[in-house]
């Protein structure tokens, strides 16, 4: 079972942090092995996630859509019906309640759309956590929904001016916040990303996707899915749907990431795609980087696929070839939002639109008897204002 | 014996600690960071700390942060600040050290750097992402190559992670004074010379305290209980006061002096 007790995927993952930072880990690494196994813990977090959060989450089969691409069978696996909007909260609950048992009282994240943000501001209120999160600035642009609503919930949202701006730099600053303050304070990490048990930590908590994916899809069909597609970029909704399925080795996966203006321009966020095997933010993984090391600006119309690196989970199922890694545009996600809204009446986050914009190309050229199951990882709420803002542009 | 042993001798024989001083290779770019390392060796500092701006560096405060991206602007690589060091080793033997995050050693190469870096005089490194057990491949490449890997300990390290420190480091130890990252600091956490004394106890190698100094009376204080002082941000910030100022080299120097 993976990681090994370093927190490596094969040649991928690790601890790359600083040293005042090292104590922390191997606190937050005791305490998540010793009571995740606990019956006490267990209850409390199937709880919050069953009484909270709503879940489960219904598995439903997209029939409009499945029409009319007349190919396989499309599902979509609904986490944009979770409490806050999206799949974040799986992995905020069972942080909040692996916090509580640290004796920590201050909780910091990262977010780049928000959705995060948004969830860890949630678990914050809900457990009487101070809490402050970071998010870049031209972030804090284009998410201003999001933004209100963590304030809205008691949390600072500080914007982080530093660099691209962008999530990479929240989270640059939310890891010298860490070194700070580390004595009182959980990193409340958002992905599969990061340094060791972070990866493995979070696939924890989001494999609820995939337990319960399976056991859908075993009552709807009698049998697993062929495709397993969902949007990547630290990936977490993507391991969390994928894990559970990883020794059924018929089961296919398919992450899709962002290419933003295209896999071969500069204005793209397509790690599995251009990026070369490097360190950032606390594992080795895929980068998007320069010859030199330094770490390349991404673009992505998704705030939330933004970001240069991927979990080291991830890059060891592409390293293996376990999952294919694909990649949308802006352009086709933007129109895959459409035809989600017009065929099925669901607004699906940015994000999750990548992993819709997939299914033109795949579930055509499958047989009808195939089975496609889509995570649909966030509702799309809040990037309303922002399509909005660019389709009042476009008919200028 | 490579520079930095033999200096911390030489002090040792004195009883005199070392300044450390670190500056940002490239900013405001490679001439003024060689005319730089020979003005801070004429103003008394015993070793130098060149920094490789990095992308994302998040050991760094806003100081450094800002020196890194200047230093990026004119495209600062690390095969650039090896080759400086090959070139100032024909004026000084001055120990020097690059500082520089884990991603661009690994694009670089590993073995390579190794060799390169003692080709060029390039006396060791200090990695603050990279703890003794991310390490281990640079430590063993360096090594062959009579490279030092200075690691680092915080007052958060305990005794058992001291001990895998210690035995690892080579150089010297690079205690760092506070929880966070680097800046100056009007005052100092009283906590340090208690953990001070624990690990210079434990420690078989030279101990300096860097993060947070900034003026002579840090340094003096601190004298008394380190091998060695590094001063880094607090001379980054006389280098951006000065920006496109003819006397820049010059007022760093008057700066170090005052440390002494």
């Amino acid at each position: 079972m993976l990681p090994d007790k370093n927190g490596y995927f094969g040649i991928f993952g690790g601890k790359f942090v600083p040293e005042t930072l090292m104590p922390a880990l191997a606190e937050l690494e005791e305490t998540y092995s010793r009571v995740k196994n606990e019956a006490r813990f267990k209850k409390d977090l199937a709880y919050y996630l069953t009484e909270y959060a709503g879940r489960p989450t219904p598995l439903y089969f997209a029939a409009n859509l499945t029409a009319l691409y007349g190919g396989a069978k499309i599902y979509l696996k609904r986490e944009d019906l979770c409490h806050t909007g999206a799949h974040k909260i799986n992995n905020t609950i069972g942080q909040a309640l692996v916090t509580l048992r640290m004796g920590k009282k201050r909780i910091i994240a990262e977010t780049g759309a928000g959705q995060h943000g948004v969830a860890v501001a949630t678990v914050a209120a809900l457990f009487k956590l101070s809490c402050d999160v970071y998010m870049g600035a031209e972030d804090v642009e284009r998410q201003k929904l999001n933004v209100y609503r963590m304030q809205k919930l008691g949390t600072r949202v500080i914007p982080v001016t530093s660099g691209t701006q962008t999530l990479k730099d929240a989270m640059n600053e939310a890891l010298r916040d860490w070194v700070t303050n580390v004595r009182t304070t959980h990193y409340m990490l958002g992905s599969c990303a990061g340094p060791h048990p972070f990866p493995m930590m979070v696939r924890d908590f989001q494999a609820v996707i995939g337990k319960e994916t399976r056991k859908q899809i075993l009552q709807k069909e009698g049998r697993l899915p062929d495709y397993l597609l969902a949007c990547v970029n630290g990936g977490s909704n993507a391991i969390g749907l994928f894990h559970p399925f990883y020794n059924d080795d018929k089961v296919k996966f398919i992450g899709v990431e962002a290419s933003g203006a295209g896999v071969n321009t500069k204005n793209t966020a397509a790690t599995m795609a251009k990026g070369r095997i490097g360190i950032l933010h606390g594992s080795k993984s895929y980068l998007l980087q320069d010859q030199n090391g330094q770490v390349s600006p991404t673009h992505s119309i998704a705030a939330g696929l933004d970001y240069p690196g991927v979990g080291p989970e991830h890059s060891y199922y592409k390293y293996t070839g376990r999952a294919e890694y694909v990649s949308a545009t802006d352009q086709e996600a933007l129109a895959a939002f459409d035809l989600l809204a017009r065929q099925e009446g669901i607004l699906p986050a940015l994000e999750s639109a990548h992993a819709v914009a997939y299914l033109k190309k795949l579930a055509p050229k499958l047989a009808k008897n195939k089975i496609i199951v889509v995570c649909l990882s966030g509702r799309g709420d809040k990037d309303m204002e922002q399509i909005k803002h660019r389709e009042g542009l476009k008919n200028t | 014996m490579n520079r930095i042993e033999k200096k911390f001798q030489e002090l040792k024989k004195l009883k005199k600690p070392a300044l450390i001083t670190y500056i940002c290779a490239g900013d405001p770019n490679l001439k003024t960071t060689y005319e730089l390392v020979l003005e801070l060796e004429r103003s008394g500092a015993d070793i130098i700390e060149l920094g490789v701006p990095f992308s994302d560096p998040i050991a760094d405060g806003p100081t450094i942060q800002r020196a890194a991206l200047r230093a990026l602007k004119k495209n600062t690589s690390l095969k650039d600040i090896v080759s400086l060091v090959g070139k100032l080793r024909k004026e000084s033997q001055i120990p020097i050290l690059l500082m520089t995050y884990a991603n661009p050693v690994y694009q670089f190469g590993v073995k390579k750097l190794a060799g390169s870096s003692q080709g060029n005089g390039v006396d060791g490194y200090i990695i603050p992402d990279l703890p003794p057990e991310a390490g281990r491949e640079i430590r063993q490449e360096f090594r062959k190559e009579n490279v030092d890997l200075v690691y680092l300990a915080s007052p958060l390290t305990d005794k058992r992670r001291l001990n895998i420190i210690n035995h690892n480091s080579s150089g010297f130890i690079y205690y760092v004074s506070v929880t966070g990252v680097t800046g100056t600091r009007v005052s100092l956490p009283g906590e340090v010379s208690n953990q001070a004394r624990s690990l210079r106890r434990l420690a078989d190698k030279p101990v300096a305290i860097g993060f947070g100094v900034s003026n002579h009376v840090q340094v003096k204080k601190l004298a008394a209980d380190f091998d060695g002082v590094i001063v880094g941000s607090a001379i980054v910030n006389i280098i951006e006061q000065n920006l496109g100022k003819k006397d820049l080299v010059e007022k760093v120097g008057k700066f170090v002096r005052s440390l002494k």
